[in-house]
């Protein structure tokens, strides 16, 4: 084993390309775990902690580009006016140490169905950026994940950075857990509304191999939303909608049994865990937004 | 691989480093600060907590390489010579230590709470410790420790 410092992107992506089996090493949170008990022992590490391209965000327009390496306690610090879902996810992140470590690269190179920025990134059509000495291309995170901790970047590729539009409305993030801190999620949910296109996302964890979108509940939600004229009159949300919507999302997900809990409390969870933030998300839209502790 | 890093303000170098070796391994058995403890090595229980360039990270999860050239902060470092540091002196006064484990990533998180926030609510006192696990206490020392800690900074 080898221990590689980059200092810059090209350096990184260049030792990448040589070394397809070498193990890119953020916040180190999901691949210290692994070496620590023995469970992996990749050929060397590539420390990107150093390589400044992947620990900025910018904005350009609408939409907001945050490199892999920014840790989740700068994403909730710097980026919770513009990216309010992400943000709420990075803050459900495990402990404070963590978050000042763990990096929105880390969990989706992870992509673990659990990944906490997930569901965030799915509501907001976010796009992943990936590099290599080949080039560098977007995709939208729909595509992203291929399975179980699975992904499609290539054995070459790093990811560089994920683009998200800057929010234009209310955006939630909620998981079940038997704590507020250090929870790997029983399932998570997080909604946006999108007014400026009428348009309504979603994303879950936790309750199907992948994290996925709830597409029906989208297209339910923003299609009543547009009939009803209530983009630009909102109203209080009709009961039969929320229920809907919660009936939707639950129908979208393929939990299974484990030990964190059963696929039937999964799905009743989520169908939960929709009503409420979408019901939040509406409170904000129309009445504004509302602050707790 | 050799490593040469900043700790608690002065330099230090140790060799044979392994590659995947936790930057808690090469303090405690490479740089001979034993005081950052090692409970869980995965992250879960603060133990281990130090300053990486004055943020608070679980030592356990940081490669040592990643410390290269960096500025390290131990619980050893908290102290003025033989003055404890306001934080140390809360805890001991309060009566929040028992055994002990948890003690040393408890005081270097509250200490980094404290000179963010010098004035915590309960809530944001809980939050910041969110990731320090006591097995002892049941952690109401500790919020006393922490709440007296951030008075004496304050008249300080
Ligand atoms: C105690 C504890 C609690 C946790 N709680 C949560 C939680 O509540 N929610 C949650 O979602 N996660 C949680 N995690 C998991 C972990 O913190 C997150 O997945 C985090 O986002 C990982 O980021 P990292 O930068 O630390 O990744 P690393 O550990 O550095 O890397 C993880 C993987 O990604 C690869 N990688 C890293 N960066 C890149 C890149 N730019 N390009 C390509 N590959 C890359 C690495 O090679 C490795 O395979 C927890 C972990 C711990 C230890
Ligand atoms: S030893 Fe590092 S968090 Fe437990
Ligand atoms: S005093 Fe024993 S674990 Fe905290």
């Amino acid at each position: 084993m080898d221990f590689l410092r980059a200092a810059s992107l090209d350096d990184a992506l260049a030792t990448k390309a040589q070394r397809p089996d070498i193990a890119p090493i953020a916040g180190g949170t999901d691949l210290m775990v692994g070496i620590n008990f023995d469970h992996i022992r990749p050929s060397g590490l590539l420390d990107l902690t150093s390589v400044p391209e992947l620990t900025e965000w910018s904005e350009s327009g609408d939409v907001v580009r945050v490199g892999a390496g920014v840790p989740y306690a700068r994403i909730i610090s710097e980026l919770g006016e513009r990216l309010p879902g992400l943000a709420m996810a990075a803050r459900t992140v495990a402990s404070p140490q963590i978050r000042n470590r763990g990096t929105v690269g880390g969990n989706l190179a992870t992509a673990s169905p659990s990944g906490d920025a997930h569901p965030a990134l799915l509501a907001c059509d976010a796009e992943v950026e990936l590099a290599s000495t080949r080039g560098t291309r977007r995709m939208p995170v729909t595509e992203f994940f291929t399975g179980v901790k699975r992904n499609a970047a290539e054995p070459d590729e790093l990811i560089t950075a994920v683009h998200l539009p800057r929010a234009t409305g209310p955006q939630q993030f909620a998981k079940v857990g038997t704590r507020n801190a250090m929870v790997i999620s029983v399932c998570a949910f997080s909604v946006a509304l999108h007014p400026d296109r009428a348009a309504v996302g979603t994303g879950f964890g936790s309750a199907a191999p992948t994290p996925r979108r709830a597409v029906e509940a989208e297209q339910f939600l923003s299609g009543e939303l547009t009939s009803r004229g209530m983009w630009a009159d909102p109203r209080p949300l009709p009961d039969t909608v929320v229920e809907r919507f919660g009936e939707l999302v639950a129908a979208a997900c393929a939990p299974i049994d484990d030990v964190r809990g059963t696929a039937s409390y999964r799905r009743h969870a989520l169908g939960v865990l929709a009503r409420r933030t979408v019901r939040w998300t509406w409170d904000e839209y129309s009445i504004g937004r509302q602050t707790c502790a | 691989m050799r490593l040469n890093l900043t700790v608690n303000g002065r330099p230090h170098q140790a060799d044979e480093v392994w590659e995947g070796e936790s930057l808690l391994h090469a303090l405690r058995e490479r740089l001979g600060l034993p005081g950052s403890k090692n409970a869980c090595e995965q992250g879960e229980c603060g133990s281990c907590t130090v300053y990486l360039d004055d943020v608070p990270v679980c030592s356990c999860m940081v490669a040592a390489g990643q410390a290269q050239g960096r500025a390290v902060r131990t619980v050893e470092g908290l102290a003025d010579g033989e003055r404890l540091d306001p934080v140390q002196q809360s805890f001991v006064d309060a009566g929040a230590v028992q055994c002990g484990f948890c003690t040393p990533g408890l005081l270097v998180q509250a200490h980094d709470l404290i000179e963010r926030n010098p004035e915590p609510t309960d809530a944001e006192i809980r939050e910041s410790l969110a990731g320090n696990l006591c097995r002892c206490t049941g952690y109401e020392k500790i919020m006393d420790a922490v709440r007296l800690a951030a008075q004496r900074k304050a008249v300080s």
